[in-house]
């Protein structure tokens, strides 16, 4: 795919195509370094894996893929995998003369694309650039998917009938599958069920905690895992979170670069006009965003905050938001991190304008990990994300959350944008409605579908829904404008009535996650504020705001949202499922 | 003509290496790289190999002789050393690594000494073995001509 490369070498793609090659045996580095070229590619050879970490770092957009050996003095192969996986994002070959079946999976597991043996042959190497390749059609096509939901968001604005965000089709059954999946671990274990930990809140904020106190360049699983302090947490955990969280960093990078040329899509009237209070955090993403300039922006979430009252009837007021600010905030840098970290402040979506869907990620975790005081929400859910296989919160890739974020009408501060959008989002921001006095008014929080999920871990769905104190999470899930998926809270009552019956065991959720988000939502939305709830009566109902159906939910959402409600509705299409 | 049989004494001498477990397939790929842009590159990295792997019998021979054995620090320097064999197709002396890696897994101290000497004189052999060859490819004339012909 052509388009797919910046360099100016695709007419003739593979040729030219950039390589590293890494190996401490000056023999084989030869070898490989002729056979490269024979394949007219740019060979670049090192000794060494930390001087090859260098000439990455030096030249991030030097390379195209990276071919190592596992055997290396100074750094064992797999983690120099871990570091440029994680750091750049680059296709990783590992090469051994050693084929033995846990070595290779090993490789596979650490993100190695490919797993030659030695003696290498030529036409092995013929064929690498089909990694390369591979990985600009998924990136490409993760931005497709976040323009579509861009559009969608942008067209749902505008439009209120037109509603539901797309997107969900295409995730439906990979959440549903995702949810599933949480379900099956949900429910705490934190024993370590084959190493599929879950990421809570908590967790990931420790973890973040870690990486910038190492250093983001210095960091490594053993050092985190010390200084995490969590006896269960095992030292594959950390590694394989610390991948995601990586390429969930640069992913957000990229889709602020992306951003930049889909800027029609935004929604010009979207600014987080939110009072300032609330989108506080705007400023800082802001600045995030240009001290992230050379790493890892965070672009993520699009905050797409919404003056309660202005919007909600400019249904345009979808707050996306992508928690991936967290995320970002440590790549780049742990400074930055610690900015960022406040999460209201995610990322910069300021800039973003518009929501941007979810950026697609593969698997970023998108972690609302709003350090943010302000969300009290937070806590109180501490959000069990459960992510499989150690990632945060939110099923496993794909799932985009969007979480608009209306503001309550009332309380600008709210605006909790959780949206998070993006495929990957995992771990749904929390929603982190800010709204504490919001009471009133409706806080669409629209929490994706996914994120919705993870932040209510379907374990809390009880829980959630036993808890009355969430008051100001209740704010966040209200509203919702007619538009799509609009939940507009008709009246505490009915609210609560609805978490109640959530509460139910019979309230077989469809997804259970999206069941236990919702309830867990509306809960938190709606009780202590008087938020007007829709009336659900129906858990079913409820269940099926699954935020990735959209279509559904509009034909089942009777949507009452009452244009009136002040609250901004966030488009469901915001809920990108 | 002098030359021509000089190349066919090349190529006689690169097949009766093959035939004779010395080289492997390895070795012909090599030559199959050697093109205009390096007319001697197999001589090169051969030379190559044979410089770095007598390093690595250093540290090998190293681990063996002073005080306990470390049958993890030898398997893996013995790794490093065959995974370098692997590279030229010098095939008896990667089997005689595999030979001496299976005793450090069984923690045979004195497998491994046996090994080892195995291990040192195939690795002489081949060297020595391998220089004539290139002497005599070097006087066959240009290395085009040594190119395997002999299939």
């Amino acid at each position: 795919m052509e388009n797919g490369f910046s360099s100016p070498r695709s007419e003739s793609f593979p040729a030219g195509l950039r390589v590293l090659v890494v190996d401490d045996d000056p023999t084989w580095l030869k070898i490989l370094e002729k056979m490269l070229k024979k394949c007219a590619y740019d060979v670049t050879t090192c000794h060494l894996a930390r001087e090859a970490l260098n000439l990455l770092r030096e030249r991030k957009d030097g390379y195209d893929i990276v071919i190592s050996d596992v055997n290396m003095p100074d750094m064992d192969g797999f983690k120099l995998l871990e570091h440029v996986g994680l750091e750049m994002d680059l296709p990783v070959i590992m090469m051994s003369v050693d084929g033995e079946t846990s070595k290779v999976m090993k490789g596979v597991q650490h993100g190695a694309c490919d797993y030659l043996l030695k003696p290498i042959r030529m036409k092995e190497l013929r064929n690498i650039w089909q990694h390369v390749f591979r990985k600009k059609i998924h990136e490409i096509r993760d931005i497709e998917h976040e323009n579509i939901d861009i559009i969608q968001m942008s067209r749902n604005g505008s439009d209120l009938d037109d509603g539901h965000m797309y997107c969900g089709e295409d995730f439906n059954s990979k959440k549903r599958k995702d949810f599933d999946k949480n379900d099956d671990k949900d429910f705490g274990d934190h024993s370590t069920k084959k190493h599929r930990v879950v990421w809570s809140v908590d967790l990931h904020q420790k973890f973040v905690k870690a990486v910038n106190q190492i250093g983001f360049d210095k960091v490594g699983p053993k050092k985190i895992l010390d200084l995490m302090n969590v006896p269960w947490l095992t030292r594959e955990n950390v590694a394989s979170h610390l991948q995601k969280y990586r390429l969930y960093l640069s992913r957000l990078q990229k889709e602020n670069d992306l951003k930049a040329s889909f800027g029609g899509i935004k929604h010009s009237d979207f600014p987080p006009k939110d009072p300032a209070a609330s989108y506080g955090h705007q400023s800082s993403i802001n600045l995030n965003q240009n001290d992230v300039a050379n790493g890892y922006q965070f672009c993520g979430s699009n905050f797409v905050a919404q003056d309660a009252e202005t919007k909600n009837n400019e249904g345009d007021l979808k707050i996306v938001s992508e928690i991936k600010r967290t995320l970002t905030a440590d790549v780049s840098d742990p400074q930055k991190m610690r900015s960022s970290q406040s999460f209201s402040h995610s990322f910069a979506s300021l800039e973003t304008e518009a929501s941007y869907p979810a950026f697609d990620s593969t698997n970023p975790p998108e972690f609302s990990w709003s350090e943010n005081p302000e969300t009290q929400i937070k806590k109180e859910h501490k959000t069990h994300l459960q992510l499989e296989d150690g990632y945060s919160q939110l099923p496993p890739h794909g799932q985009q959350h969007q979480i608009p974020i209306n503001q309550l009408q009332s309380d600008p501060a709210v605006t909790s944008v959780l949206s998070l959008t993006g495929r990957d989002m995992s771990g749904s921001i929390e929603i982190k409605p800010l709204f504490n006095e919001c009471k009133s008014k409706n806080v669409s929080h629209v929490s994706p579908t996914e994120s919705a999920i993870d932040t209510f871990p379907i374990q809390t769905k009880s829980q959630l829904i036993n808890h009355q104190s969430f008051e100001p999470i209740s704010t966040v899930i209200s509203s919702m404008k007619p538009q799509g998926f609009n939940l507009s809270i008709t009246d505490l009552e009915s609210c609560q009535r609805n978490l109640t019956s959530a509460s139910d065991p019979n309230f077989a959720p469809i997804n259970e996650d999206l069941t236990v988000w919702l309830q867990g939502d509306y809960y938190t939305m709606n009780f202590g504020q008087s938020i007007d709830f829709i009336d659900y009566d129906d858990p079913g109902f409820l269940a099926e705001v699954p935020f990735y159906l959209y279509d559904p939910l509009t034909s089942d959402f009777q949507c009452p949202i009452d244009s009136t409600t002040e609250c901004p509705i966030v488009d469901q299409g915001l809920f990108i499922a | 003509m002098d030359r021509n049989h000089l190349k066919r004494q090349v190529d006689f001498m690169k097949r009766s290496f093959l035939d004779q477990g010395y080289l492997d397939e390895q070795f012909i790929q090599l030559e199959e790289l050697q093109d205009d842009d390096n007319p001697n590159f197999v001589e090169e990295i051969v030379t190559l190999f044979f410089n770095d792997s007598a390093r690595l019998l250093q540290n090998i021979e190293q681990a063996l002789v002073s005080g306990p054995i470390d049958f993890a620090k030898l398997d893996n320097y013995m790794h490093q050393f065959k995974g370098s064999s692997s590279s030229i197709g010098a095939k008896r002396v990667k089997d005689e690594c595999t030979r001496f890696k299976e005793y450090c897994t069984a923690g045979n101290a004195e497998g491994c000494f046996r090994t080892f000497v195995q291990v040192k004189q195939e690795h002489a052999t081949l060297r020595t073995k391998l220089e004539t060859y290139f002497q005599l490819a070097r006087q066959a004339g240009p290395p085009g001509t040594s190119r395997g012909q002999v299939r």
